[in-house]
């Protein structure tokens, strides 16, 4: 027992929100990496986790690719569509002001949306958890879908492998300095246009993961990233935007706080998050890890 | 701030701006004898909603992505008080105000502390929080929503039940909102809102405390998107859910943006075509969210002045072509 409530419990939200916190976390992430070099928020983040969840539902249905080659092929169609996206519409409005970004991806969020909805309705998809995950396993405090700790453990793989591709490799260094200044990087000879192409890609790959991921643990529904977008957004208020180790830890802790909450207060466990948000707006306007003012 | 407002000032702009005005007041009186009045009053509540947002976002620059909780939260206010506290139309619809008023003031206070596409998340996210309170709260009516408002008498002594009747009392509130926001933004109070648009640091230098006025602009336009909401509460006689959820957000967006961002008519014209296309949508098999999501796109890719802005623009550079 902790506070009066039994262990197992208190443990299995715990877990709940360990996983929840790992979605906030990629996705939050994709979020950043875009804002960062592009100055645009991506309100289509939600569609592109619903599109790679989407994918490998309709690839398992109608061309028997299973779970493991849909996580790799998943989010590079995602990608690819994005690149897209970006290259024909999204890189004309980089002259004006952001918030046409904003925008832009809000009206592309609804026609993917609107198009799955219309065409699969507004029920869930149940995909299956791979044979390889399936079962659990007994930790003596508490019973552990193996699946769920997979999910846990392979966002943190993908949060550690994007910051180490930023940190530690040419393509990351370029593209760090491209954030600072990049009219300098320019005209030192590296093709700016392209990677931010490219990054876009990357971000919207990232949300595309995440989606195939999701897609057995929760059920695969054209609407499944359109609320959860909106608490990405506040977990990137809390966070800040100006660094992406920043974006990875408040996803994780706010997807706990937000467990704990349904352990003890389950009726706000909605707005926890948002609660959070304003208390560090007030206390600390430009998040916790932000550096602009 | 770079979001591009038609230059509407210039005096060619402003007496076409007048004379629509008139046209469109004569219309309005004579139109419930050719149309549907429910439709036209549908279409004052969302035209004076989406003057009440341009108001933030084309004379202030400040994008709000949560105006629903206004306009919802005025919406279940007034049906509230008028259904089960018994109060006439217009206190209902002065308690739905003054509601949303309050909200304003909550969420303004969190919100203007960042900026930019911040400004448009936190709203975002406060204004989630709100239909969450809605969807739990006991007086909302969860999912059901309120309905079977009544619509009262008017000062005791109109029966607003007659179609005629509520249509010139919308027409009336829909006014007298109209002249609060072109009262606000020719004054020298919108002058100040207008010069933080354009440069908010050089505002703060010159000894304005930008952020009062940015929360005293967000409350005005919060009342306002109130009175929208508390009105159509009445006329469709309901408070759902839906008038809080952020889709209404980004429909009021799309509206103003659609008509034409920091113009006076823009709203309306925005307000009124996308009430009508999804009048017209409601019927077909081609669902609302892809169309309001492929006029988005269009709208910021090629006009971004919305059409009135465009058409200001187009005499703009005729005028200046023939000089």
């Amino acid at each position: 027992m902790i506070f009066g409530i039994p262990i197992q419990a208190f443990a299995g939200q715990l877990l709940i929100g360990l996983i929840n916190g790992s979605f906030y976390a990629v996705l939050s992430l994709g979020l950043a990496i875009i804002f960062g070099l592009l100055r645009v928020i991506n309100f289509a983040h939600g569609a592109q986790y619903m599109l790679g969840a989407f994918i490998g539902y309709l690839m398992l249905a109608h061309f028997g690719i299973t779970y493991w080659p849909a996580l790799i092929l998943a989010p590079l169609v995602v990608g690819l569509f994005s690149v897209v996206v970006e290259r024909f519409a999204l890189s004309r409005l980089y002259d004006v002001d952001p918030l046409y970004g904003l925008l832009f991806t809000f009206g592309l969020a609804l026609v993917i949306e609107g198009v799955f909805r219309y065409y699969y309705g507004v029920s869930g998809n149940p995909y299956p958890v791979p044979t390889l995950l399936a079962g659990g396993t007994n930790l003596g405090f508490m019973f552990l879908p193996i699946y769920r700790g997979w999910v846990v453990v392979a966002s943190l793989v993908v949060c550690l492998g994007t910051w180490l591709l930023l940190e530690k490799t040419q393509f990351g260094s370029y593209l760090r300095a491209a954030t600072e200044d990049p009219k300098l990087v320019q005209a030192f000879g590296v093709n700016v246009p392209l990677m931010l192409t490219l990054t876009y890609g990357l971000g919207a790959g990232l949300a595309g993961f995440a989606g195939v991921l999701a897609a057995p643990v929760y059920q695969v529904s054209p609407l499944m990233g359109q609320n959860l977008i909106i608490v990405v957004f506040a977990v990137v208020v809390v966070g800040g935007m100006g660094s992406i180790l920043g974006a990875i830890v408040t996803g994780y802790m706010l997807g706990l706080a937000e467990g704990m909450t349904k352990v003890f207060y389950p009726e706000a466990s909605n707005i926890v998050i948002f609660v959070i948000m304003a208390i560090v707006l007030l206390l600390r306007p430009a998040g916790l890890f932000g550096r602009d003012a | 701030m770079a979001v591009t407002p038609a230059n509407a000032t210039t005096s060619r702009a402003s007496r076409i701006e007048a004379a629509l005005l008139a046209l469109g007041i004569i219309v309005l009186v004579a139109l419930p004898f050719f149309i549907y009045p429910i439709f036209v009053m549908k279409m004052m509540c969302f035209a004076l909603f989406a003057c009440a947002f341009n108001l933030l976002l084309g004379y202030t620059g400040l994008l709000s992505f949560g105006h629903a909780a206004f306009f919802g939260g005025a919406a279940y206010f007034t049906a509230h008080a008028v259904k089960e506290w018994g109060v006439g139309p217009e206190i209902g619809i002065l308690i739905g105000v003054i509601g949303a008023a309050v909200l304003g003031v909550i969420i303004g206070f969190f919100a203007i502390r960042r900026q930019g596409i911040y400004f448009a998340m936190i709203t975002l996210a406060l204004s989630q929080m709100f239909f969450f309170f809605c969807v739990q709260a006991d007086f909302t009516g969860g999912e059901d929503g309120i309905q079977g408002v009544p619509r009262g008498n008017f000062l005791g002594l109109l029966d607003l039940q007659d179609p005629h009747a509520m249509y010139y009392f919308v027409m009336a509130n829909f006014l007298l909102g109209l002249f609060c926001v072109w009262r606000i933004v020719n004054s020298p109070f919108g002058m100040i809102l207008r010069s933080i648009r354009e440069n908010e640091s050089r505002a703060i230098s010159l000894g304005y405390s930008v952020q009062n006025y940015k929360l005293a602009a967000f409350v005005m336009s919060a009342a306002l998107a109130g009175l929208a909401g508390a009105v159509k509460a009445l006329v469709f006689q309901f408070a759902t859910l839906t008038d809080v959820a952020w889709q209404m957000s980004g429909e009021v967006i799309l509206m103003t943006l659609l008509g034409g961002i920091g113009t006076l008519v823009g709203p309306i014209f925005g307000a009124g075509f996308v009430v009508a296309l999804q009048n017209m949508l409601a019927t077909s098999a081609f669902p609302v969210t892809i169309a309001t999501g492929l006029i988005f796109m269009i709208c910021v890719l090629v006009f971004r002045r919305g059409v009135v802005g465009e058409i200001y623009a187009w005499l703009e550079r005729r005028n200046t072509g023939n000089r």
